[in-house]
């Protein structure tokens, strides 16, 4: 439960953090550690070179940007959940970032960290999705902006490349402010067995969290809430392309009557009305 | 001025809230080095080789050993079904410690640890009951000719009784592996010089490892140092002898430096001993008011991959106790031990009879679920009458010393309103946007003050006394040595509560030691709810002797007759005459000193030491409600109340009392409704970290409500029964007669635990 | 193997060790530092046993590599009282309410406690228990704890009423057998 040796190198900025990685090939970005560092100790990873880009100070902000608030990829979680600026724009963003672990994790823990480790059961990539927010990729060859999403490419598998940061975050705003996140497990600090993030307004959505490989937009439900289907109708299609496992925690058929549970709730929340 | 019975605050509390403790793992002697294993990954595999050359060319690794260096160091546990200190040839569990290695720091052990490499192939595994005992199942140990390791047949299997009853029940019933889980993991650090061996431990009976550790390195005792400081939780599952305490001593010999082993979390849920992990096959026979006639229990205890001595004897215990508070006119046991390619199993919080007050109220709520008389009322048909103690049991080992098992039920009917929730539940039931409610009682009782001669030596111990030594010093303070070893318990504080009264010393000058072979004289330790009904009442005993001689000494200081003399105010009186007194710092200091004593004393006669014994087990008791809700559309079960009445006789100090149930409580509600170790078919552990073997956290858990009734036991002066392990006992039957309770308008009749959100929605689809 | 400096004012105290980058915070902490106080429970960032007050934040100290800390200021458990105090007011909270047992959760139980104080001083049961949920303890059952950090929110000054002495027996109702 101690990592193996590793070379570790502080970047200055975000561009001296790229420049070091590809110096050094098999390198890993270090923000908060909170997903990094216990697969460290499990040795599940074991990278030869650290850069360390948790004190790049361009990269913690919540900025409103006037049609969407950009958030800087090195925010913790904490900062997220205190933020006025969110509570009163992106609300489901604040409250999601709560639901995090727990407090000690969410002092530490970043969120550009959770969406790069892309877990499928984590909380803030779903919010991501249901937000439909962009994530700013930047790399030697300058910047792009990917859509959340395209951005979960597979299990633990995001769009940022070798070498590449996600340095921002943008979260569009709406009109409609109103949103529910569900969130279903035995023990509070744990991953959710199943959760789901509504987004209402113009432009809505539904993201559900370990339904499959990799966290979820629920592109059909979406669409349905976007046409202002009655809730049963949304959550019936709440399924379509997930694709849940059985663990030790739920069978598949169990995560899947939740998620559709979940999302009748979440909608009811939200105050939805078709 | 007697303290017992008084909220008294611990003078353990202060280190341990500064960061002041010393637990094992914070010891750090010069020279010293660290030990780690290297782990077995496979169930059941032949060993073909190891290579550690790798890791022995590592700089900083100081040696690597695996079973064919460990000549000399014979296994543990049954001969024959010795637990190797490292796998011999065979690996029989996943986490089986396979090779050690040592090396100057716990960053270089943990990188040569990696670089052992160990070549298997495969045997096939029986990681489970039901695989054990299968028809051609793999045989874990060829000398057992099976997996099973001793069965104990019925007597009388009392077909007559039930083939005449006119209702029976049966009931098959899985008590769930669990693990123990002290926040602090198992440590030990071995210093084996020149001059002596003294392991430190992180260990409820110090002086049980200590006489082990001699015998089993053919050293003298006197040499052999056992200490446990600070200990970070045992929950009994610090009371077993493991392979790290005779490898670090091994380790320490060989290379002359102090040894120090700090087990990680995801190690220790597979080293450590495991609890419970038991099958019963359960049938009642009754009649139609709810009386029971005959109960019949057939206990099949999984052993994992090495019997234990103290795993052994958990059905003992389950079967002793299978009939709990309750009057049944025949009762009819038989247990068999299995071994499995799981953890090896014996003792945690309550050690057999949690199993044992978990299977006879789940039959109780059976019964009246088949009679439709109510839970409570065929709990108050068949108590034992509070005027029938001492109590036979259907076994020599329970004979009930005392209870009142329908005062404690009146109690906890005091605690909440009963009838208005049963008549919400029924609301609820017929309105399906609301969440279920069950209501689960229990009437437990447990055998506790493991205590009377033969009871503890059953389990390898040297006896069943505690031993006290109260030594007064010279400036009136007083120092209480024991063998009891606590470790959250507060015995230091109740034990200078029971002092302070008797011997008339401020509670502040009364110190408690515990914890060191070198300084206490024997002792046996801490488990079994022993620690107050055995070692407290030797304080009293120690405490009256030494009262008796320091009075013969303010006697003669007060120029009176001994037997005029009292314990008044800071001393002693001439009873009746109250101006002539005597402080205890003067009759302390001049009792040293041979020219101000009577001639026919000796200096230092203050100074008592007691072996006490107590002549039965004590049976604390009492009775539990726990109400949940339940959510139809997602099955999840929350606790809304737990009321909680325990008798375990008199009560030292109420605030501690209070937070034994707390946390016996805390982990029976954990072993129904989240914990559970659990094995795939292959034999491989599902759940070895905190990340998925579910310990409850702050959020997870309810508030209790406490009562208390008070039958005192006749075989201390105090009174005290013991406390330690009632809410483990007592708790899951309550949870789970809740949860089936709350779901039995569906048919349900039984559900094993860890009862999970989805076993609830399982039986609510199927009700749909 | 390459080595870090790292400095960080612990326990108000400038402290600068060569460190090697892998090493965990908690390691740094009990090994170089020999602050035994803050302990290790699990090794997956479960327990919170190792919960340390780092810029003001409770954090995992399992979970922090040491070089993360450097020019940091952290607060142990041997920090936590005002010199010349032997108790903060939590400290003083956990010994009136009886919010331990073995006390090997305690020094991470207790920091968490003191992080959610500064920032909710008069925290309700409810918010206290999920405010507890990265802390993990074995003995108590929580209410108890619960109670401790009730008590320190009542007595912010960690100064105990006066009332009778702690060891006059106050009899229980119920309970006091002979």
């Amino acid at each position: 439960m101690i990592p193996a040796s590793f070379d570790y190198l502080e970047a200055s900025s975000v561009d001296h953090a790229i420049a070091l990685f590809a110096e050094h090939g098999d390198a890993k970005f270090l923000a908060g550690g909170h997903s990094l560092v216990p697969m460290m100790k499990l040795r599940l990873v074991s990278p030869s070179v650290l850069i360390d880009i948790g004190r790049l100070a361009e990269l913690s902000y919540i900025d409103d940007r006037g049609d969407h608030v950009a958030v800087g990829a090195l925010t913790r979680h904490r900062e997220l959940e205190d933020s006025s600026l969110l509570a009163e724009q992106i609300g489901l963003l604040a409250h999601v970032a709560g639901q995090v672990g727990d407090p000690q994790v969410r002092n530490r823990g970043t969120i550009g960290g959770s969406l790069v480790h892309g877990d499928p059961a984590a909380d803030l990539p779903a919010a991501s999705l249901a937000l439909r927010a962009s994530m700013v990729i930047t790399g030697a060859a300058g910047q792009r902006v990917v859509p959340a999403v395209d951005f979960f490419v597979n299990f633990l598998e995001t769009a940022v490349g070798d070498g590449e940061l996600l340095t921002e975050i943008r979260f569009p705003k709406r009109t409609g402010t109103r949103w529910a996140y569900q969130k279903f497990n035995r023990r509070a600090m744990d991953y959710a067995i199943v959760a789901v993030a509504v987004q209402l307004g113009d432009n809505p959505g539904i993201a559900l969290v370990n339904m499959g490989p990799t966290p979820h937009f629920a592109v059909a439900a979406s669409a349905a809430l976007a046409a202002g289907a009655p809730a049963s109708k949304i959550a019936d299609a709440v399924l379509e392309g997930t694709g849940a496992w059985d663990d030790s925690n739920a069978t598949r058929e169990y995560r899947e009557h939740l998620a559709r549970e979940l999302t009748t709730r979440a909608l009811a929340k939200a105050g939805y009305t078709s | 001025m007697s303290l017992i019975g008084a909220r008294v605050l611990r003078k353990e509390d202060p280190n341990l809230i500064t960061g002041r403790g010393q637990f094992v793992d914070d010891l750090a002697p010069a020279g010293m080095v660290v030990m780690v294993f290297v782990t077995s990954t496979e169930p059941h595999s032949r060993i073909v080789g190891i290579d550690t050359s790798e890791a022995l060319a590592l700089p900083g690794v100081l040696a690597v050993w695996t079973a064919a260096d460990l000549d000399g160091l014979p296994p543990l546990g049954l001969p024959g079904l010795g637990r190797p200190l490292l796998a011999t040839d065979v690996v029989r569990f996943v986490g089986e410690p396979v090779a050690v290695v040592v090396a100057e720091d716990k960053y270089l052990a943990a990188d040569a640890a990696g670089l052992v490499l160990v070549d298997y192939e495969s045997l096939p595994a029986a990681a489970s009951l039901t695989a054990a005992l299968a028809d051609g199942a793999p045989a874990l140990h060829e000398v057992l000719g099976g997996n099973t390791v001793f069965e104990q047949p019925f007597d009388d299997d009392l077909a007559v009784e039930f083939a005449a009853a006119p209702h029976t029940a049966s009931l098959h019933i899985v008590n769930n592996r669990c693990a123990a889980v002290p926040i602090e993991p198992n440590a030990c650090l071995a210093d084996w010089g020149p001059s002596g061996l003294t392991l430190w431990a992180t260990f409820q009976a110090p002086h049980h490892l200590r006489n082990t550790v001699a015998t089993y390195f053919g050293i003298p005792q006197d040499t052999t140092r056992v200490v446990t400081p600070d200990v970070g939780g045992g929950f009994g599952a610090k009371i077993n002898f493991v392979p790290e305490y005779f490898l670090a001593c091994a380790l320490s010999r060989l290379l002359a430096r102090p040894v120090k082993y700090t087990q990680t979390r995801s190690e220790c849920q597979l080293l450590m001993y495991h609890g419970r992990a038991q099958e019963q096959d359960v049938d009642v026979a009754f009649d139609g008011d709810g009386k029971l006639l005959a109960l019949r229990v057939r206990v099949t205890q999984d052993q994992g991959a090495y019997p234990d001595p103290t795993g052994m004897g958990l059905p003992v215990l389950t079967t002793a106790m299978s009939a709990g508070c309750y009057k049944i006119p025949k009762v009819a046991v038989s247990w068999r031990n299995v071994v499995t390619n799981t953890t090896p199993v014996a003792a945690y919080r309550g050690a057999g009879r949690p199993e044992a007050s978990y299977l006879i109220e789940r039959i109780i709520d059976i019964v009246a679920d088949q009679t439709g008389v109510d839970a409570v009322e065929v709990r108050r048909r068949n108590y034992i009458p509070a005027d029938e103690f001492p109590y036979a049991t259907h076994s020599p080992l329970a004979v009930y010393d005392s209870g009142n098992f329908a005062g404690a039920m009146d109690e906890l009917l005091t605690l909440f309103d009963y009838d208005g929730l049963k008549a919400e539940q029924a609301r609820r039931r017929d309105d399906a946007s609301k969440k279920l409610i069950g209501i689960g009682f229990s009437s437990w009782l447990e055998i506790a003050a493991f205590g009377p001669p033969g009871s503890l030596e059953a389990f390898g111990h040297l006896a069943s006394w505690e031993s006290v030594q109260i030594r007064v010093q010279p400036d009136g303070s007083a120092i209480i040595y024991t063998g009891a070893s606590p470790h959250g318990q507060g015995t230091v504080t109740t034990f200078a509560q029971i002092a302070a009264g008797e011997l008339g010393i401020p509670f502040e000058k009364i110190s408690v030691r515990h914890g060191d072979t070198a300084t206490i004289p024997q002792g046996i330790g801490t488990m079994g709810s022993r620690a107050t009904a055995v070692g407290g009442e030797g304080v009293r005993t120690a405490s009256v002797r030494v009262v008796e001689r320091a009075k013969a000494i303010a006697a003669h200081l007060l120029e009176a007759n001994p037997s005029d003399i009292v314990l008044e105010g800071d001393g002693f009186a001439v009873n009746g005459t109250p101006s002539r007194t005597v402080p205890w710092s003067e009759v302390a200091w001049k009792s040293f000193r041979p020219l101000e004593i009577p001639p026919e004393t000796e200096p230092g006669s203050l100074d008592i030491t007691v072996f006490q014994q107590v002549p039965n087990f004590s049976f604390p008791s009492g009775a539990y409600c726990c109400t949940v809700e339940i959510d139809r559309g997602t099955g999840e079960i929350e606790i809304t109340g737990m009321y909680l009445v325990d008798d375990c006789g008199t009560v030292i100090n109420p605030l501690l009392a209070e937070g034994q149930v707390h946390g016996g409580v805390a982990q029976g509600i954990a072993q129904a409704l989240y914990e559970g170790i659990t094995y795939d078919s292959n034999g491989l552990p599902q759940n070895s970290t905190l990340m998925d073997y579910l310990i409850p956290a702050a959020s997870d858990l309810p508030d209790y409500t406490c009562g208390r009734t008070n039958t005192p036991t006749p075989n201390n002066t105090l009174g005290a029964k013991g406390i330690g392990e009632s809410g483990s006992v007592g708790a899951p039957p309550a949870v789970v007669n809740a949860v089936v309770d709350a779901l039995s308008h569906l048919g349900v009749k039984h559900l094993d635990m860890p009862i999970t959100p989805i076993a609830v929605w399982n039986v609510l689809k199927g009700a749909q | 193997m390459s080595t870090v400096s790292v400095s960080a004012t612990v326990n108000g105290v400038q402290r600068t060790n060569e460190v090697e980058p892998r090493v965990l915070l908690v390691h740094y902490l009990r090994d170089m530092l020999r602050l035994t106080g803050t302990h290790v429970g699990c090794d997956t960032s479960n327990c919170g046993a190792c919960t340390v007050i780092l810029d003001g934040a409770a954090v995992k100290s399992c979970t922090v590599l040491a070089v993360q800390a450097r020019n940091s200021e952290i607060t142990t458990i041997e920090g936590l009282a005002a010199p010349g105090e032997p108790f903060s007011a939590v400290q003083q909270g956990f010994h009136q309410e009886h919010g331990l047992q073995c006390g090997y959760c305690t020094p991470g139980m207790i920091m968490a406690c003191t992080a959610l104080l500064a920032e909710n001083p008069d925290p309700t049961e409810h918010e206290i228990r999920h405010a507890l949920e990265g802390n993990l303890c074995r003995c108590t059952g929580y209410q108890m704890i619960v109670n401790s950090v009730r008590w320190a929110a009542e007595h912010p000054d960690g100064v105990v009423p006066a009332r009778p002495d702690a060891t006059t027996p106050v009899r229980s109702t119920l309970g006091a057998g002979s």
